[in-house]
């Protein structure tokens, strides 16, 4: 029971947790950034007009949308050395899969924000003589991201939960980090209590943030 | 690329029967987890829409506490933090005795998890229908209850059919994280004849095939229904 809870614990650990969290956070960083490059291109593909571009960006979009991200990650632990021909450590295989994964849902964010930029606007900047790419990149881009934040932030703080899962592969992000300690000290209560309120703490606050930058650009 | 290909691993004993009796317990956890989701899930959108402070107030916290700490630690405290928090023959009856102790752990763990995105889609469906109807509801002499059971529940779950299908979907996948638990579901399954037989190919094709098949049918048939039950002139709210 919480009677004996000892605190001590933690901070005895605090500095191998941080490295642990270190590791979450990077990869965490990553994987928004790379998939949100990849699936920012995956949703121009699919909004494209050459069918045969759509029809790939969506049937990998479809692909790794009906898949558990657990599947994915064991896929890309064996696959990435094969492919590679070495061994490459689990913590780049594993930052390819959370990438590729990734980059379907931020395809279908960025998709839907694509397609909330008035048609008009597309139409002005044909007008003015841009070129597909310019009117992409100057008009169409620039407020489908603004549009998008608060949808892109969530899911930035899914992903952040998400990252939790490379525990299937032992790579040592913050869970693993606090599940070694509970082992070696015996001390499973107050380590993954700690784990629990941690990541509650960062994503509440990531919620509410995000839910007050919504009512700033709502006004 | 140095591999042997050997596809006929999948049809061999012990393996086929590993994938197969995965998939059930796959199927076993998505469902009793989704009987639990949205059970307890609606009980608490219904709750986050009535004039009452506490209730609305006790719906939040459910809803951002399970929304706000993975799943897969989730996972953890129910295993292992939560028999040691009860009392010691509570405690021993749930590491001991009690059934099927790592499926009943991951079904109630993923049911309470999901119950608290079902409740937000509920929520939405019922504010959706607009202060109007409630009024007018309580207008014509309905008690609370019968406003929430003849005039705003009834249209919200048909206009809430396409998220609660995806609802369902990510459960369905989430039920891959029982493997940490000691769950043998598909993915798990899938895992172990990799480490036996050293043909992840195969063994990784045959899960992503079967989460892929029923992920279509699944879609397949809530279209069916969605068009059955959609309210002409009502607009559904759209899959997320």
């Amino acid at each position: 029971m919480f009677g004996d809870f000892d605190t001590g614990v933690i901070f005895q650990n605090w500095h191998f947790l941080l490295e642990g969290m270190q590791t979450t956070l990077l990869l965490t960083v990553i994987a928004i950034v790379g998939g949100l490059v990849l699936g920012t291109l995956l949703a121009l593909a699919r909004l494209a007009p050459f069918k045969p571009l759509s029809f790939v960006a969506g049937s990998y979009v479809n692909f790794f949308r009906s898949m558990p991200l657990i599947l994915v990650i064991f896929w890309f632990y064996f696959l990435v050395p094969l492919v590679v021909g070495r061994p490459v450590g689990g913590f780049y295989s594993v930052l390819i899969a959370f990438v590729l994964f990734e980059a379907a849902y931020y395809c279908e964010i960025m998709r839907a924000g694509i397609q909330s930029v008035r048609q008009g606007q597309i139409y002005a900047g044909q007008a003015l003589g841009l070129t597909y790419a310019q009117n992409m990149r100057y008009v169409v881009l620039p407020q489908a991201f603004r549009n998008m934040i608060p949808i892109l932030l969530t899911q930035a703080i899914i992903l952040f939960q998400d990252t939790s899962l490379v525990y299937v592969v032992g790579i040592k992000d913050f869970l693993v980090s606090a599940d070694l300690v509970a082992n070696r000290e015996n001390r499973i209560l107050e380590m993954f209590t700690t784990v629990a309120l941690v990541y509650f703490v960062i994503c509440l606050s990531g919620s509410l943030l995000i839910r007050r930058l919504q009512r700033k650009y709502a006004q | 690329m140095n591999y042997n290909w050997d596809w006929g691993v999948l049809f061999r004993e012990p393996f086929g029967g590993w994938l197969i009796s995965g998939f059930g317990w796959t199927i076993a956890v998505s469902l009793a987890a989704w009987t639990l989701a949205f059970t307890l899930g609606s009980v608490i959108g219904i709750m986050r829409t009535t004039d009452s402070k506490l209730l609305r107030g006790i719906g939040t916290c459910y809803v951002e506490v399970f929304r706000n700490i993975p799943l897969l630690v989730q996972m953890f405290l129910w295993y292992f933090v939560f028999p040691e928090l009860l009392p010691d023959d509570a405690g021993m009856w749930v590491k001991r005795e009690m059934p099927m102790p790592a499926f009943t752990t991951a079904a109630v763990c993923l049911g309470l998890y999901t119950a608290s995105r079902v409740a937000e889609q509920v929520r939405a469906g019922i504010e959706a229908i607009g202060q109007g109807q409630r009024n007018a509801g309580l207008a014509i002499g309905l008690t609370p209850a019968q406003v929430y059971r003849y005039v705003l529940l009834p249209v919200s779950y048909r206009i809430i059919v396409p998220p609660l299908t995806s609802e369902f979907l990510t459960i369905f996948k989430n039920s891959s994280v029982a493997l940490t638990i000691g769950v043998l579901e598909t993915t798990a399954q899938a895992r172990q004849i990799e480490e036996y037989t050293f043909q992840g190919f195969e063994a990784f094709t045959a899960a992503t095939l079967i989460y892929i098949l029923v992920t279509s049918i699944v879609m397949l048939l809530m279209r069916l229904i969605e068009g059955k039950v959609r309210i002409p002139g009502m607009i559904s709210l759209g899959a997320k």
